[in-house]
């Protein structure tokens, strides 16, 4: 089977409210993709309807070219976690896995085996209902991997964890797309991914806003925007925008300047004798990217702070 | 580290089966220490409230004051207990032949009958029975076959206590005598009834098998028991039983076959007492005049009702489903209530499948727990009550393995109800309370007289409470009156089909519960 997710043109209500607006992006194995976007974006829907949990009005969602539904010992193609509290607290965190095992076929060698991978140890053997929520995010993904499955799929993993448990998950994604699985871990906070998800696809509003490796985006946002610190503010305004440039007046006598690159305005200040004192490229964050492509799409915001922002 | 090879697992891949979402579904309700111990304690009760409700029950037979061991109770060629008491003209026939007779009249007295309880009156009881019977031998309980007349049900016949064929209705009177004649040949007898003696119709056959070579052929009179139900407080009902005596004219005596002939051998089979009415105005027995005889007799050929059944021990079925229904729908609604619903669908996305599959273990853990509480309840309960003085009615042991395997079914089929419940609520109250009030209270209801009897009856053909007739042992029979009523342990619809009313109601509820799977998102 081909470790892929291929998910195309999905769309869903919920009552009045629009879920899925066609959403449509491809994971494929041997790296981290990043699903991220404000909460309400859509996000865990789109998980459920590739694990055949939701159904869609339209589109498909296909892994390795499947509708989940239509696999046989799903475990062994698709690993899970969705919920790190879906737990019969009166279980032991052994017992849950076993069950999840012989629904797959597989036995106990195996369920100690996951136990040992997600670092679970002894306390496997203590009632999931006294878990902490660290605890309970291992527990899913000893439930991920049961089925040793190319696919897998973490929803908000890193929830819950603290920084050594958060070390511990993104040195363990990175393994787990490094043996060639394909690795689908939404988050909405886009920190959480920076070091580990090498794509990205953001979502807002029920569709894509961007699907793109990691490296495009930071290019793509970083070389928007330069910061211009000038004594004469009005002729720069003037000269740039005749140049296509959108000019925003920051402050008395800076100004942020996007559509040139930062030689580009030099040169053209230079060759009109503007005078200016500073002119620095904005190097932006990851986060800082993934907040300008996502202000439009966040389903919550305040009119007040979408105005201080420009 | 960082390829792009696809990922290949080293695990060993299976065949799909559903006998792995069993498993995955028993490991599931093992693992979790309450279902079990809810499960073992509902087995717990049914044999705890079973023997004590028998330990508690006492009985004993008395002549005067004095205490008396019981008489036995004689037992039909089928195995069920029998009143076998009847007077009887007869001689012995050896080999096939044929008795004939008219009858002319049927009468009798009832003592004390209502409203005022203070007169003896003249009447026949509806099932006074008059006629000719060919029999193994005067032994009570032997096999026999009988053509008669009786109070209000026309000519019968009837053979072995529980069989009764109809012939045409009507009474009989000097004006409109009946002819009976009754035929042996070999195993088969044959019953024949003529308005003039002349133009005969068959009423019916009987196969009794065994049946000896020489048997006792002649007339016989009985008169079973006035019965009277009474309303009581609280709606309960209070039973009254009278005795009564019937007497028959019979004439034109025709004896065909090898028969000594010459005076009949008369005797009173199974006659352990006499009433005054008996010592003091008419006792039982026969005059006869001229090739007339009258023939007086009180007592009843048919099965005995009188008795504790082996059911009477189930008295903990009631608590121990309540206690089945609340697990069962656990098992399923805290899966609803966790979001572990996603896990399991997730490992068994065909939907229909996954909930077979726990309907399947759900219904095999609570058959074997009623199973095994049933058995050892019916089985040392029986010992107690007979060893408290009580008498049992006897039933075959099929009958004894039909009503304990019986309500083994009955908790497992309730139990699949209750998990269809809990899967289309999804909720634990609810699912819990619509359980119980479709199958439990319907029964309570009906069998605490509260309901009027009608009321009481139709629950229990149109509720999965039908179910519970499974646990009826003794047969009520359309020839012999009783108070067939809920309350005394007589449903109104047969075992089977009381249990397939309740299969029918789960069937739905489990197709329901699939549909919605299917339909929602989960």
């Amino acid at each position: 089977m081909q470790a892929t997710i291929e998910v195309n043109g999905l769309r869903k209500h919920f009552g009045p409210t629009v879920a899925l607006d066609g959403m449509s992006f491809t994971v494929k194995p041997g790296h981290v993709t990043g699903f991220v976007g404000p909460n309400g974006a859509g996000k865990s829907t789109t998980m459920r309807v590739i694990l055949g949990l939701d159904a869609a009005e339209e589109g498909s969602a296909l892994i390795g070219g499947r509708p989940y539904k239509s696999l046989r010992n799903p475990l062994r193609h698709v690993g899970a976690l969705l919920d790190a509290a879906a737990l019969q607290p009166s279980r032991t965190a052994r017992n849950h896995l076993l069950w999840l095992a012989h629904s797959q076929g597989l036995g106990a060698k195996r369920v100690d085996e996951v136990i040992a991978r997600a670092g679970l140890g002894s306390a496997a053997r203590r009632k999931a209902g006294g878990y902490s929520l660290g605890m309970r995010q291992r527990l899913g993904i000893a439930a991920a991997l049961l089925g040793d499955p190319p696919v897998i799929i973490l929803d908000e993993p890193f929830n819950g964890l603290d920084p050594e448990g958060i070390v511990w998950m993104r040195e363990f994604l990175a393994e787990l797309a490094g043996q060639g699985r394909a690795v689908l871990v939404s988050s909405h906070l886009m920190r959480e991914l920076q070091d580990t998800a090498a794509h990205l696809v953001v979502v807002g509003r029920g569709k894509v806003i961007a699907d793109t490796s990691v490296a495009e985006l930071l290019a793509a946002v970083s070389g928007s925007r330069v910061t211009l610190r000038t004594t004469a503010p009005l002729e720069a305004v003037r000269v740039l925008e005749h140049a296509g440039a959108t000019v925003a007046a920051l402050g008395q006598d800076t100004l942020t300047v996007s559509g040139l690159a930062a030689e580009e305005i030099v040169a053209l200040l230079g060759a009109r004798a503007v005078p200016f004192f500073e002119v620095a490229a904005h190097r932006a964050t990851l986060e800082e990217a993934y907040m300008e492509l996502t202000r439009d799409a966040a389903e919550f915001r305040a009119a007040t702070g979408q105005e201080a922002a420009r | 580290m960082t390829t792009t090879l696809p990922y290949h697992s080293g695990l060993r891949a299976g065949r799909d089966g559903f006998a792995r979402l069993l498993r995955a579904e028993w490991t599931k309700f093992r693992t979790v220490r309450g279902w079990v111990i809810g499960m073992a304690a509902a087995a717990l009760v049914i044999v705890l409230l079973g023997l004590l409700t028998a330990s508690g029950s006492h009985a004993s037979c008395s002549v005067g004051s004095v205490e008396v061991a019981c008489a036995a109770v004689p037992v039909g060629p089928g195995g069920e207990a029998v009143e076998d008491q009847f007077y009887f003209m007869h001689q012995p026939l050896a080999g096939d032949g044929s008795i004939t007779v008219r009858v002319t009249s049927l009468t009798g007295v009832i003592t004390y009958p209502p409203p005022n309880h203070n007169e003896i009156v003249p009447g026949v009881v509806p099932w006074a029975k008059a006629g000719l019977i060919i029999k193994d031998s005067t032994r009570q309980g032997s096999a026999y076959a009988a053509m008669m007349v009786t109070g209000s049900h026309g000519v019968r016949m009837q053979h072995n206590f529980t069989e009764d064929t109809a012939g045409r209705p009507g009474g009989v009177s000097a004006a409109s005598p009946r002819w009976l004649r009754l035929t042996r040949s070999g195993d088969m007898l044959t019953g024949y009834e003529s308005a003039d003696g002349t133009q005969w119709t068959k009423v019916g056959t009987a196969h009794l098998a065994g049946l000896p070579a020489t048997v006792q052929v002649g007339l016989f009179v009985t008169s079973p028991g006035d019965l009277t139900v009474k309303q009581a407080d609280l709606g309960g009902s209070i039973e009254q039983v009278r005795f009564t005596q019937a007497t028959a004219v019979f004439d034109h005596v025709d004896l065909q076959g090898n028969a000594p002939g010459g005076a009949w051998g008369r005797d009173a089979v199974g006659v352990t007492g006499t009433t005054d009415w008996e010592r003091y105005h008419r006792p039982n027995g026969v005059q006869e005049s001229g090739g007339t005889f009258t023939v007086a007799g009180t007592g009843d050929i048919a099965p005995r009702m009188d008795g504790q059944t082996i059911e009477r021990t189930l008295t903990g079925v009631l608590t121990g489903l309540i206690l089945v229904i609340v697990v069962v729908v656990m098992f399923i609604t805290a899966e609803y209530r966790r979001g572990l619903i996603r896990t399991t669908l997730l490992a068994s996305p065909r939907r229909g499948r996954m909930l077979a599959a726990k309907a399947l273990v759900t219904g095999t853990v609570t058959f074997i727990a009623g199973l095994a509480a049933a058995m050892v309840t019916v089985t040392f309960g029986k010992q107690i009550l007979r060893s408290n003085g009580n008498y049992i009615l006897p039933v075959t042991p099929l009958t004894e393995l039909r009503v304990v395997v019986g309500v083994a079914a009955l908790f497992a089929v309730t139990a699949v109800l209750a998990l269809a419940l809990g899967a289309v609520f999804r909720r634990s109250v609810a699912a819990v309370i619509t359980a119980i009030v479709v199958i439990v209270v319907p029964h309570v209801l009906a069998t605490a007289s509260v309901l009027p009897e009608g009321a009481a009856q139709w629950l229990l053909r149109l509720t999965p409470a039908a179910g519970f007739a499974i646990q009826q042992s003794i047969p009520g029979y359309a020839h012999v009156i009783g108070h067939y009523v809920p309350q005394a342990g007589y449903y109104p619809l047969a075992p089977w089909a009381g249990l397939a009313v309740l299969c029918g109601y789960t069937a739905l509820a489990l197709c329901l519960a699939i549909f919605q799977l299917r339909r929602r998102d989960a």
